[in-house]
């Protein structure tokens, strides 16, 4: 560990840092802008919500993050410091609304797969690869093909693969998107576990304003049209977040503010 | 499951019996002429006749349909893996395959006569040219249907090319790879039968146009059974393999 002059300062150290984050696209000439003015810090470990209409550069912010895209010129987009340090193309794990699972492979195979592309040992990958199976509660699954599988259980699958390379950031864009409600809900409660138990760095993507309140310690709001970040709002509710939260006083304030925010009130 | 494969299996049989029975009927009430329509027993009958060396010709035409089956699917996934690899040789390759393509390869086998003149290889390469195109088709576009966002997932971790090629693409390939070789079993059929009415000395098709002289139509039947039954045997061999290698849910049917 490298001591620093400034102890606090490293305390405060985000893991990672936006500012002034845009991005235009050009289209057949014409420019657009897909994304202005994100300025925020997420802090490692922490459970970040990007909520927000269609159109509102959310899932264009999830790509910068990934390194899929560059951000415009004049954007600073640091993850990661000294005392915690970002690999681009390692230390990141994606899970997006559809499974994406490889049908010809089994549950297990389909975990391995970001191990198998960065080459890690296939030994030590399957030992973890099981464990996640087990944390996501398929250990009972990892010899089936993900046409056996639920939608919910395929979707959990895609989580475990997303973390099976250790990475310090997982992205997650509208993970339970085409889940229905009930399991949707499930889903969250199982997220958040997973989140407590294996300490990474979450941002997760939603146009689902409860589900945004629900799981994320904060939430960011993007508005559309134009595309801009409107809020960084810290959700203060109890760490041990269960469904009868939602019906709270407190959650019903955070929800209206944000339905405010995005002009839903 | 075992056991409902076998029922399967039966009720296939079962039609084909009764398929046969229906044509014993026809013939048999409707007392048509045997030069018209021969009974299944007739036509049957007729591969006790030496003269028409079925071995022989069956074993001719079979040769000539897989030998242009096989070389159609090794030349149709070997071309679809360079259009793949190389935008020049999709841009440049493809618009002269589709126009080749348009080309009736009925219309092709004079010139491939003159060229080859006629025997077993000439038919191969009709066969060839008849099977290959959807082989390519398919394979291609089985190699390009990745999902975009897979692609994003896997690029995040920087995945080379080669990995992405052989962990994704191939492997999603294959059930649009079986799929075009069923269709192209079907065809290089067609051709071979194709290249031996056009010109030949032996197979099947040959042997048609010998007993159509003689009016001899059961023998005419028989060997458009036999050649059936070449197409059956390359389709069957075709499921099979699929069945081997494509997991089940990923089969396009």
């Amino acid at each position: 560990m490298p001591v620093s002059a400034d102890p606090m300062n490293t305390e405060a150290a985000p893991f990672i840092r936006l500012r002034n984050v845009a991005k235009t696209f050009t289209r057949d000439g014409a420019e657009f802008q897909a994304l202005s003015d994100a300025s925020f810090d997420i802090r490692a470990g922490e459970f970040v919500c990007l909520v927000g209409p269609s159109g509102c550069g959310k899932s264009t912010l999830l790509r910068i993050l990934a390194g899929l895209l560059p951000a415009n010129a004049g954007s600073t987009v640091s993850i990661g410091s000294p005392a915690d340090p970002f690999r681009p193309g390692r230390d990141v794990g994606i899970a997006f609304q559809q499974p994406l699972l490889l049908k010809w492979r089994r549950v297990l195979e389909n975990v391995m797969l970001p191990a198998e592309i960065l080459g890690l040992p296939m030994r030590e990958t399957r030992e973890r690869a099981r464990d996640l199976l087990n944390l996501v509660g398929l250990s009972q699954a990892e010899r089936k093909y993900p046409y056996e599988l639920s939608g919910g259980m395929q979707q959990r699958v895609a989580i475990a693969r997303s973390l099976v390379h250790d990475p310090k950031l997982v992205l997650m864009d509208e993970p339970f998107g085409a889940l229905d409600a009930l399991t949707r809900e499930r889903m969250n409660v199982e997220l958040l576990r997973i989140w407590e138990k294996s300490g990474k760095t979450i941002v997760l993507v939603t146009h689902g304003i409860g589900e945004a309140v629900f799981l994320g310690q904060r939430v960011v709001v993007l508005t559309a049209g134009p595309a801009r970040m409107a809020a960084d709002i810290p959700i203060e509710l109890p760490p041990q977040r269960t469904l009868e939260l939602k019906t709270s006083e407190a959650f019903g304030a955070y929800s209206r503010r944000i339905y405010g925010l995005l002009g839903m009130s | 499951m075992q056991r409902k494969t076998l029922q399967v299996a039966g009720i296939a049989l079962l039609a084909h019996l009764l398929a046969l029975l229906a044509w014993h009927l026809v013939v048999t009430v409707g007392k048509v002429p045997a030069f018209i329509l021969p009974s299944p027993a007739a036509t049957f009958a007729t591969l006790g006749n030496a003269r028409y060396d079925w071995w022989g010709n069956t074993a001719v035409t079979a040769v000539e349909i897989m030998g242009g089956f096989a070389i159609a699917t090794v030349l149709g996934v070997l071309f679809a893996l360079a259009f793949t690899w190389s935008r020049l040789a999709l841009t440049l390759l493809m618009p002269l395959l589709i126009t080749f393509n348009m080309i009736p390869k009925v219309a092709l086998g004079p010139l491939v006569i003159v060229w080859m003149s006629y025997g077993v290889v000439t038919n191969i390469v009709i066969a060839f040219a008849i099977a290959f195109f959807p082989i390519l088709l398919t394979t291609l576009r089985g190699l390009r249907e990745t999902e975009p966002e897979l692609l994003e997932l896997v690029g995040a971790l920087h995945a080379t090319r080669w990995q992405v090629f052989t962990k994704i693409q191939l492997p999603g390939s294959l059930p649009y790879l079986f799929s075009g070789m069923k269709v192209g079993s079907v065809l290089a059929v067609a051709g071979a039968i194709v290249g031996e009415f056009i010109g030949s000395e032996a197979g099947l098709g040959y042997l048609m146009l010998q007993v159509q002289v003689r009016l001899d139509t059961a023998a005419m039947m028989m060997s458009v059974l036999l050649i059936s039954l070449i197409g059956i045997i390359l389709y069957g061999l075709v499921s099979a393999l699929e069945a081997l290698v494509v997991v089940r849910d990923a089969r396009l049917g």
